[in-house]
């Protein structure tokens, strides 16, 4: 469960099974989604898992971990694609530049509508998330000189990807899958640190039971910001991986339907568990993938499941499986 | 004794409703005080202003020579006042040790995101000894949820001793137990009294009397009595407010 450390008060239990399991994870998430692509149908498939993924990933460090759910979280996701799609087409700048660019944004954005959002609570607090996010939506869809509106953001393609002296070719689906799972692992590291550091352990305190933690001595609400701007960052991050991946930045990925899809894949794949946003995101798409071939319909079914879900699996196809696996209780 | 802690006319009022009016009483260091009264005395609203909980209407709080008022909550324990809830008050889903070492690390280094929160050894070694403390060491890897109401409670008081308070406010720390459960929270603040202030809001009387050196009596939102439980005990006009309690007077 834990590493060894000088000046432990007591002898620590012996560690289970599989207790060593969270220390690994993430290169043993690294390890699974190296060989996604050829376990699954498509490689466009596995990119879109990959991708989802770190977006859902970043919402879970506040829904699952924090406990605040926000309905808004499409509008990181979207900032981040757009940033990165304008400032690679309008201003010609390196595609790892233009990352930088449009996760620093993106996380401005986030620290705009956190500190409007994160003064409110429960119900409230997914209410003002929804329509700030939705005001960033009409925003992208009025602008059109800059968005390209209705249309989406086109005219950027990045082609070749220049790093540390390698020239890769982008437009192979296999080299792409693999540049982005780069980007993927880095943000896993990121969100790794965060919850292993006493930071980490703040959140889980507040989501736990906010009064307790005030009166232990946390600022509450300015911890609750940090954690909305981190998760935006991340979230934007997947962004940042979509606008590389497609080359056009879709309009609808800044509605509240994405919102919704998020907060869908972080149920079905596990809250408050590490790897559960890559497991829900890839069963919401492989699900939308296979029905949508005999209906176009689809949503239904995957809207059917979902409730199942949420009724006889409330932690999610991951978290269900870790409790069954010997781990400890203490990091997933 | 030197004064820990001073309120100056403190009074709370909810809309027209008057919850406290005019409290002025001190705290001395070291000495295990109780607040005690009937229902909707008070004890409750003071007890909040006293830990930041609540802002007072009127008045002002002064600890440690240093004025009170106007402070977020969350820096009333970073001023050395730290508590405990009338209703228990833990982080459910976390393991006993983790609730104890979150709470201890909140004065140090909250928003550290580049360490490993596990290899802060100082702060496990903290939560460890308040653990111990409360004779809840052998728990520490269970879920907080898991353990009993008498447990919880014992654990809600090693998260308010862990930061070491200067002075710790404890409210009912025996309610909804049985007699074999008070007697063991009675001899762990017994323990506790030996080092630190505490300060007691209680229900029940005969307990009270028997572990304070001092008790502080409210009534309708006003102080009635102040004095050593051998006064209170005699005093006519707490006779008369507490005739007919069903907690049972002495």
């Amino acid at each position: 469960m834990t590493s060894p450390s000088s000046g432990e008060a007591v002898a620590k239990p012996a560690p289970s099974g599989l207790g060593w399991l969270p220390d690994q994870r993430v290169l043993l998430s690294i390890a699974v989604l190296a060989v996604l692509p050829w376990l699954l149908p498509s490689k466009a498939l596995a990119v879109n898992v990959l991708i989802y993924g770190v977006v859902v990933m970043g919402y879970n460090l506040l829904f699952g971990y924090t406990g605040l759910l926000s309905f808004g979280q499409a509008a990181f996701f979207g900032a981040g694609a757009y940033f990165n799609g304008i400032a690679i087409g309008r201003y010609g700048v390196p595609w790892f530049v233009a990352v930088a660019i449009a996760v620093f944004l993106s996380t401005c954005l986030a620290a705009a509508i956190g500190v409007v959002s994160t003064r409110t609570r429960g119900i409230y607090f997914s209410m003002v998330t929804l329509a700030l996010a939705q005001l960033v939506y009409y925003v992208a869809l009025q602008a059109a000189s800059f968005t390209g509106g209705e249309n989406g953001l086109r005219g950027f393609t990045v082609d070749r990807i220049n790093l540390f002296g390698l020239s890769v070719n982008f437009l192979d689906p296999v080299n792409k899958y693999y540049v982005l799972m780069g980007l993927a692992a880095l943000a896993m590291w990121f969100q790794s640190r965060i919850l292993n550091s006493p930071f980490g352990a703040v959140i889980e305190a507040i989501r736990e039971n906010e009064q307790r933690a005030r009166a232990c001595g946390y600022n509450v609400e300015c911890c609750k910001l940090i954690v909305f701007m981190l998760s935006g960052a991340i979230s934007s991050l997947g962004g940042c991986m979509l606008a590389l991946h497609l080359s056009i930045v879709p309009l609808d990925i800044l509605h509240y339907q994405t919102s919704g899809m998020i907060v869908m894949m972080v149920l079905l794949g596990g809250a408050r568990s590490f790897f559960g946003p890559f497991v829900g995101a890839a069963t919401f798409l492989i699900l939308e993938d296979v029905i949508s071939l005999w209906t176009p319909h689809w949503q239904i079914f995957v809207g059917a499941i979902f409730v199942l879900f949420v009724l006889f699996l409330p932690k999610g196809i991951w978290g269900t499986l870790l409790d069954v696996l010997p781990i400890g209780k203490e990091r997933r | 004794m030197s004064e820990l802690l001073r309120a100056e006319g403190i009074g709370k009022r909810f809309g027209g409703f008057v919850a406290l009016e005019d409290i002025t009483v001190s705290f001395a260091a070291g000495q295990l005080t109780s607040i005690i009264g009937p229902n909707g005395a008070g004890k409750s609203t003071f007890f909040n202003i006293l830990s930041g909980a609540l802002t007072p209407s009127s008045g002002k709080l002064h600890f440690r020579g240093r004025e009170l008022n106007g402070l977020p909550q969350h820096r009333f324990a970073h001023q050395g006042i730290s508590r405990s809830y009338q209703i228990t008050n833990i982080f459910p889903d976390l393991t006993v040790h983790e609730n104890v070492r979150v709470a201890a690390q909140a004065l140090t280094v909250s928003y550290d995101i580049w360490r490993n929160r596990t290899r802060l050894a100082q702060l496990k070694a903290r939560a460890d000894t308040a653990l111990e403390a409360v004779g809840l060491l052998d728990k520490r890897g269970e879920l907080a949820k898991f353990l009993s109401h008498g447990q919880q409670r014992a654990l809600e008081i090693a998260i308010a001793l862990v930061s070491e308070p200067e002075l710790l406010l404890l409210d009912e720390p025996t309610a909804g137990m049985g007699p074999e459960e008070t007697k063991d929270m009675v001899a762990l603040l017994e323990r506790l009294a030996e080092k630190r202030t505490v300060l007691l809001v209680e229900h029940k009387m005969k307990m009270v009397l028997g572990l304070s050196k001092r008790v502080v009596v409210l009534h309708h939102g006003g102080l009635l009595a102040d004095g050593a439980p051998d006064e209170i005990r005699s005093n006519p006009e707490v006779r008369r407010v507490y005739l007919g309690q069903s907690e049972g007077y002495g």
